[in-house]
């Protein structure tokens, strides 16, 4: 058992972000609320239907970045981000991917492989694919891991965007998230044991 | 929703023009291994009719059974693998091009190069064209089983292992292939073995990509 007695809703418009030490259960829990894993007990909701990996219509409407970024190192980026955002169903023209990879800082490098991009740099690729995938669902596992500082204030101010835009995202990191005109929402792993409940509700 | 399915064959038939030493390596050992035996045998050549053909089949089997280790290994380090998990495409298609990519990078250049080894052990006109035709139909199948047991053993680092589980499955296939070539060579009819060759590809090509889409589903969770 990782965790238990975490329940949580998010609506339409908010940033939920996860703290907690080490092996707290930050992305076991991220991973249970994309249906990679199913939970020992209880239930994880969207819109009102049980969450898995198999229901199309779910996984059509959710974007997942875990630790691993999804790229392939021996494909260019371009083909990586094309191959990526294939697979989630969207079809995305080459000028679209050149224009969100050049507002991540990878313009110049389209055509570089993977393998030979920074630590940093794969980060920004992975979430070149979260940016154009147009999921309402955002589930980031240390989005800013190796991000220097202005990539992670330009990410903020995506997330906040997204969030304006009716978007619900999921956020697992360290440091806090600078909220945007909305408080960002904050759950502390660290914290389930003794208070319990952290806030008795559905997922929306 | 269907998968836009050159669009995936040519992310693997690229990956594989980049990393050559994983398509290549299981090519070199089939042509190793079918040309060590009439070395090692010596120039008796009614003992190399009779051992060519299981000699080839087993060749090709263990030179697919040694490339299927690499075929979702690298995908489920950098996380692509979770990424084909949470795409809205039926898993079991995007799967089934998967294995199909590997055919044709691992599979198909065997086929093109058994009528070669085939020379080596002085098999007939007419039993290399059976070897051909058998390699065509019985090639898929070993990729089809041998996906399975790539997704079955995946995470687990026992590459010996792949081939434990892959090998027996792949009998038939070689029990069948190899009689199809020897009835060739002894001028007797080849299609009921041809023909059991296809139904193994049939069966194989309806239930292993959903069984590996499964396999693929536990290894990752």
């Amino acid at each position: 058992m990782v965790f238990a007695a975490l329940s949580f809703a998010a609506r339409p418009g908010d940033a939920v972000q996860v703290r907690g030490s080490n092996g707290s259960g930050k992305s076991s829990l991220l991973r249970l609320l994309c249906g990679l894993l199913e939970p020992a007990r209880g239930e994880v909701r969207w819109r009102r239907r049980a969450v898995s990996a198999r229901d199309a219509g779910f996984a059509g409407e959710v974007a997942y970045l875990g630790h691993a970024c999804g790229m392939t190192g021996e494909l260019t980026v371009l083909e990586n981000l094309r191959f990526a955002l294939h697979l989630t169903g969207r079809a995305c023209t080459e000028a679209a991917c050149r224009e969100a990879l050049g507002q991540l800082g990878l313009a110049g490098r389209e055509n570089e492989h993977v393998r030979r991009l920074s630590q940093g740099q794969r980060r920004r690729l992975a979430l070149a694919r979260v940016l154009l995938s147009g999921r309402p669902l955002w589930l980031l596992d240390e989005p800013c891991d190796a991000l220097d500082d202005g990539a992670t204030r330009a990410f903020e101010a995506r997330l906040a965007a997204h969030a304006a835009d009716g978007g619900v995202a999921v956020v697992t990191t360290h440091r806090d998230i600078a909220g945007q005109g909305r408080e960002p929402r904050r759950i502390d792993m660290d914290a389930l044991d003794d208070a319990g409940e952290l806030q008795p509700a559905r997922r929306a | 929703m269907p998968a836009n399915s050159s669009l995936l064959v040519g992310r693997e038939l690229r990956l594989a023009a980049r990393r050559p030493m994983d398509a290549l390596s299981g090519l070199v050992f089939f042509v190793l291994v079918g040309s060590l035996f009439p070395l090692a045998v010596g120039p008796d050549a009614p003992l190399l009719v009779a051992i060519g053909p299981g000699v080839v089949w087993v060749a090709a089997l263990l030179a697919v059974a040694i490339s299927l280790h690499r075929l979702f290994e690298p995908d489920l380090d950098d996380g692509v693998l979770e990424q084909w998990l949470l795409s809205p495409h039926s898993l079991t298609g995007l799967v089934a091009l998967r294995i199909a990519a590997h055919w044709l990078v691992c599979g198909l250049p065997l086929v093109a190069v058994g009528p070669v080894l085939a020379l080596q052990y002085g098999l007939s006109p007419p039993a290399v064209a059976v070897l051909l035709a058998a390699l065509l139909l019985g090639t898929p199948t070993l990729s089809l089983l041998g996906a399975l047991g790539a997704a079955l053993t995946l995470g687990l680092r026992g590459h010996v292992l792949v081939a434990l589980i892959v090998l027996p499955l792949c009998v038939p296939v070689l029990v069948f292939g190899s009689s199809a070539v020897s009835a060739g060579q002894q001028g007797l009819p080849v299609g009921p073995q041809l023909s059991l060759l296809g139904a193994c590809l049939s069966l194989a090509a309806f239930l292993c990509p959903w069984a590996t889409g499964a396999a693929l589903r536990l290894a990752v969770e």
